[in-house]
């Protein structure tokens, strides 16, 4: 089996358990303050890890390329309230535009 | 239909069909990502979750192990267990239908049934089932679309797809950045991942900043 399909089966039924656990636990397990706080953190961290990962590298190695350019786009039509099919689509056809001139 | 049940349906609609569209994006990214169409559709359909289906694209598309893959998108879906605990109460389902209420728990469903609250259980009920029975429909038809484009595209560079996956990602994180402390920690968390890059296997610098999240959430 791939690591395409380990990733695809585990992430599935380990999303399915928690879903499921949250309808069965009692509510005072998951309602603690310091739980509550850090679910709110954990999110931010591990997305903003991701644009900053699939933006400057390439399999582990720091590089700079149309990416940015396409990241530049996003920030700013986030900026300006842009709703996110916009703030992808900007993204991606100024990353591609970019790509096809340096090519 | 009573005026209420209408407005809780018109909420749940614009939802469905908004967020659904999304999933253009994400059946592209995961093909881009080197998913086949098959599981990009399989993750839509079992994972549902549409931060920890990118996460996990992302971070096998990056270079990244299985698991770490799996570790990244779990942390995103804790989350959804949250949304659970809420959601329970109000529901008071068994059975099978409680299999079903817990696979559309998303961000989605949780905050139409959240936003009907001033109107009765009832209407939060209701803009629970909608919402998430019509996410779920348009999510996985547009994976199905996006998957399908993404492979009749070949060099997805050309097409910009290598920069919709960080957009989207920037995009979902943007609306949670609502204080200086929550930037920093953004920012913090980038700078991070980026210098780690190079000495960590692919995959761990993202993982690692999810303890930084939790340490920070310990002491404060």
């Amino acid at each position: 089996m791939t690591a395409f399909w380990v990733a695809t089966i585990g992430t599935s039924v380990i999303a399915f358990a928690l879903k499921y656990s949250g309808h069965s636990v009692p509510e005072r397990w998951l309602s603690h303050p310091k739980i509550q706080r850090i679910n709110l953190l954990i999110p931010i961290a591990l997305l903003s890890a991701l644009v900053a990962v699939q933006t400057f590298s390439e399999k582990s190695q720091l590089m700079i390329d149309q990416r940015i350019v396409g990241l530049y786009v996003a920030i700013v039509a986030l900026v300006y309230k842009a709703p996110f099919p916009v703030v992808v689509i900007s993204s991606a056809v100024s990353s591609a535009v970019v790509y096809r001139l340096l090519k | 239909m009573s005026k209420v049940a209408s407005t809780t349906l018109r909420d749940s609609l614009s939802v469905s069909l908004t967020v659904g569209a999304y999933g253009v994006a994400f059946g592209a990214a995961a093909v881009a990502n080197g998913f086949t169409v098959l599981q990009s559709c399989l993750l839509s359909l079992l994972t549902f979750s549409g931060a920890s289906q990118f996460a996990v694209v992302g971070v096998l598309g990056a270079g990244g192990s299985a698991i770490s893959g799996i570790a990244t998108a779990s942390l995103l879906g804790v989350r959804n267990a949250l949304y659970g605990v809420i959601m329970a109460p109000r529901l008071k389902v068994k059975g099978l239908t409680r299999v079903v209420a817990a696979q559309i728990t998303i961000d989605e469903s949780t905050a139409v049934a959240l936003g009907q609250e001033n109107q009765g259980d009832e209407a939060m009920r209701k803009g629970f089932w909608y919402t998430g029975i019509g996410v779920f429909i348009f999510w996985n038809l547009f994976t199905l679309a996006g998957a399908l484009g993404a492979q009749a595209m070949g060099d997805i560079r050309a097409f910009g797809l290598d920069s919709a996956v960080p957009a989207a990602f920037l995009g979902l994180v943007w609306p949670r950045l609502t204080g200086n402390f929550e930037r920093s920690l953004a920012v913090g968390c980038a700078l991070f991942a980026i210098l780690m890059t190079p000495i960590l296997p692919a995959g761990l610098p993202i993982i690692a900043t999810a303890f930084i999240a939790i340490v920070i959430g310990l002491k404060r």
